[in-house]
């Protein structure tokens, strides 16, 4: 569980001081879902870096499973989120050079699993995004969107209990998005993550559980409809079988993928 | 996944890894060029020196030069008669101690007693100049013509007198050095640069015995062998020996054993050039030091005081070497290393993500500074073999040339002792600069290999230093920013 109090940053540029973060409160329970909406600039993006342990609050504390992430060092840091948190960017932040499963294991080195582990779990959990073929593949070599899977795969591979996105449909088109969105919130409702999402699409934010919106370093919380670890939306594809005929609950993974053309 | 990810990276980014392996290279192989050359002069000015001194020799000890006294000559004089017998050849000749100057042979033994001195050995140094050959006497004729002209023994006519026409002199001049050897100790001395290579050379009961070991290239030109018989100021001496110098400076023609040398040139206990051998070879300035100190009268030359006379392009190509080229190698080594530091540098600025995302996936700063520093550290390793290999060619090139330098060796100003144009065995008394042709080499030893990949680590860990430093010092929320 997240618990974020009084957090408050402030970056100084030149002689100015800009306040990103103006005493957040914050609450996020394990297995929550919550998407960070706001203009640019507002704050979302900082408000991730303090949740994933990415940087550190100039006051105020955030605590993941009562652990202050702001007052320990900087080692216990980095192995905390090597171990507990998954991070998936706008820009896929692939390495160019590596390979789709050598990208994925680069988020198992630093636990100091060996190598022939290492390379079957990647491997599994490029499976389990769909790019079980492109296992040998460098990121050029992949489209936007398996880019992202790719990038998915590296999150989930450590099993972490955090999963954190910025804003990870950013660089990819209409089509490409759902698919994404799909296969995310399917992996949040299959792992039972704690999901937490910064987005400028209002129509992906609309989709959460929780909403909060930044504004000049404020944060507003909205529930939105459904429960907390309620079912996912919509699979992408769906939408066809529901033309189909096919009802929302029979539509599965398998369907996913099928859809999928994998 | 180290080995990998360093493997890729070099592989993606070829041109700046060439870039930087070029720079290296090139400061590394200027290093050996320049090192392996400074060692190619180093061995010539020690086969110049050796040359002089003779294998084992640290330093000699001659006798202090002196201004000449009033009234005395060392210029040779010949005595002729004129005989009645015009044509028949005459022949004299003049040995003279080279330089003038001599000490007394006990000194030997008082230099070898000195403190630091392993052993000390005499050596008489002469210069025999060979006149001969004869006159022909004019004939007197009574004659009116104005036309006679009388020859260099007659006088020039004059009108109605009897002249002379006709007679002259023809006369050859032949000058060589002779050298007194210590027989009982030839491993010092002036022999002890030479190899026998017909015959056989002085045993230690020769000491008085008439025989002599010739150059090679005096018994060629004056077409001696083993068995023949030398005459020198009418002495006769067997040739036992043909002596090949190791290096082809040496100008002495003739060696005797010190004795006859000695009878030779009128000089009973005498020596014109001690040599000497130091007990450590570290200690050759204290030695020197104690010999002039205790022995007075004498100058002291070590190979530091001879390398020092050494003038002519070997000297100047040395001090270029050991100035110019020292300077020179170590600024585009550093240029090098500097080049090599900031492109590191500025590829991990761009590497900004990259690094951020994996201290993001929880990377330990000291995993991305390895991997910083281990790529720099290949492309350090990868300039050095480049560097090695054309620092190779490059000193294979000029031993392959051989570029020929001169050297010159101290002019002695009238022939004094104590520099190497006077005191060493077998140089002309004359002032003249003895010049010497040495082909330049560049060997190119172990050490200077292991130097070059030393400076190839080091280059790649100041690269690397660097480089890791800057990924180090980024944080991980730069993964995020860099994209915002």
């Amino acid at each position: 569980m997240y618990k974020l109090t009084g957090v408050t940053k402030r970056y100084t540029r030149g002689k100015e001081t800009v306040e990103a973060l103006r005493g957040i409160d914050l609450t996020i329970e394990d297995g929550d879902q919550l998407v960070i909406q706001g203009p640019t600039g507002g704050g979302k993006s900082t408000l991730l870096q303090m949740i994933g342990g990415l940087d550190r609050p100039t006051s105020g504390g955030v605590e993941l499973d009562g652990v202050d992430l702001a007052a320990i060092s900087e080692a216990k840091l980095t192995r905390l989120r090597a171990e507990k948190i998954g991070i998936i960017f706008q820009s896929f932040n692939l390495i160019p050079t590596l390979t789709a499963q050598e990208n994925v294991e680069t988020a198992l080195v630093p636990l100091g699993v060996k190598p022939a582990e290492r390379r079957e779990r990647a491997a599994e959990a490029l499976r389990s995004v769909g790019l079980g073929e492109r296992l040998t593949h460098v990121p050029t070599e992949l489209s936007g969107g398996q880019q992202q899977r790719v990038a998915i795969a590296r999150a989930l591979v450590k099993k972490p209990k955090v999963l954190l996105a910025d804003e990870p449909t950013g660089n990819l088109d209409e089509g490409t998005r759902d698919d994404i969105m799909g296969l995310l919130e399917g992996l949040w409702h299959e792992y039972g993550l704690t999901f937490v999402m910064v987005t400028h699409d209002s129509s992906i934010a609309r989709r959460a559980p929780r909403l909060a919106t930044i504004k000049a370093g404020q944060i507003t919380l909205t529930e939105q409809a459904g429960a907390r670890r309620a079912a996912p939306a919509p699979l992408p594809g769906q939408g066809q079988y529901a033309q189909q005929g096919y009802a929302p609950e029979q539509f599965t993974q398998e369907h996913y993928g099928a859809a999928q053309g994998y | 996944m180290f080995g990998i990810y360093l493997k890729r990276e070099l592989s993606r980014r070829k041109k700046a890894a060439l870039v930087i392996a070029l720079g290296l290279a090139l400061g590394i192989a200027l290093v050996i060029t320049v090192n392996s050359v400074s060692a190619g002069m180093q061995q010539a000015q020690g086969k110049v020196l050796k040359s002089l001194y003779g294998l084992g020799t640290d330093m000699t000890v001659t006798k202090a030069q002196t201004a000449p006294k009033s009234g005395s000559s060392s210029r040779p004089k010949f005595d002729f008669d004129a005989k009645s017998d015009s044509g028949k050849t005459q022949s004299s000749d003049r040995v003279m101690t080279q330089g003038g100057q001599s000490l007394k042979s006990s000194l030997v033994t008082e230099v070898a007693a000195q403190k630091g001195v392993a052993s000390a050995v005499g050596a008489l140094s002469l210069n025999v100049v060979k006149v001969d050959g004869s006159f022909t006497q004019g004939k007197a004729k009574s004659s009116t013509s104005n036309s006679g002209q009388g020859g260099p023994g007659g006088q020039g006519g004059g009108t109605g007198a009897p002249q002379v026409q006709g007679g002259g002199a023809s006369f050859d001049v032949n000058s060589y050095s002779v050298a007194g050897v210590d027989v009982t100790h030839q491993d010092l001395g002036p022999l002890a640069t030479s190899k026998i290579t017909t015959g056989k050379t002085f045993t230690a009961s020769q000491t008085s015995a008439k025989v002599a070991v010739l150059s090679k290239s005096y018994a060629k030109t004056n077409k001696y062998k083993v068995g023949k018989t030398l005459k020198i100021s009418g002495t006769k001496y067997t040739v036992i020996g043909i002596a090949t110098p190791d290096s082809s400076d040496s100008t002495t023609d003739v060696y005797l054993p010190l004795k006859q040398a000695q009878k030779l040139g009128d000089a009973k206990n005498k020596v014109t050039t001690i040599y000497v051998k130091a007990t450590d070879s570290k200690q050759i300035a204290t030695v020197k030091a104690t010999i002039q100190k205790n022995i007075s009268g004498t100058t002291v030359t070590t190979s530091a005081d001879l390398a020092d006379t050494v003038s002519g392009s070997l000297s100047t190509a040395s001090n270029l070497a050991t100035s110019v080229g020292k300077w020179l190698s170590v600024a585009v080594l550093i240029a090098a290393f500097l080049v090599a530091a900031l492109l590191t540098s500025s590829a991990v600025s761009r590497r900004v993500r990259e690094f951020g995302t994996l201290k993001a996936l929880g990377w330990p700063s000291r995993k991305v500074t390895r991997q910083v520093v281990g790529e720099s550290i290949v492309n350090g390793l990868l300039g050095g073999a480049l560097g090695i290999a054309l620092g190779l060619a490059a000193a294979y090139t000029v031993t392959a040339i051989s570029p020929k330098l001169t050297a010159e060796l101290g002019s002695t100003g009238g022939g004094g002792m104590g520099g190497p144009g006077g005191g060493g065995p077998g140089q002309a008394a004359s002032a003249a600069k003895n010049t010497v042709d040495i082909a330049l080499t560049a060997p190119v030893s172990v050490t200077t290999i292991a130097l070059a990949a030393g400076l190839a680590i080091t280059g790649g860990l100041i690269a690397g230093a660097m480089g890791g430093w800057r990924a180090s010092r980024m944080r991980p929320a730069d993964a995020l920013r860099s994209v915002s």
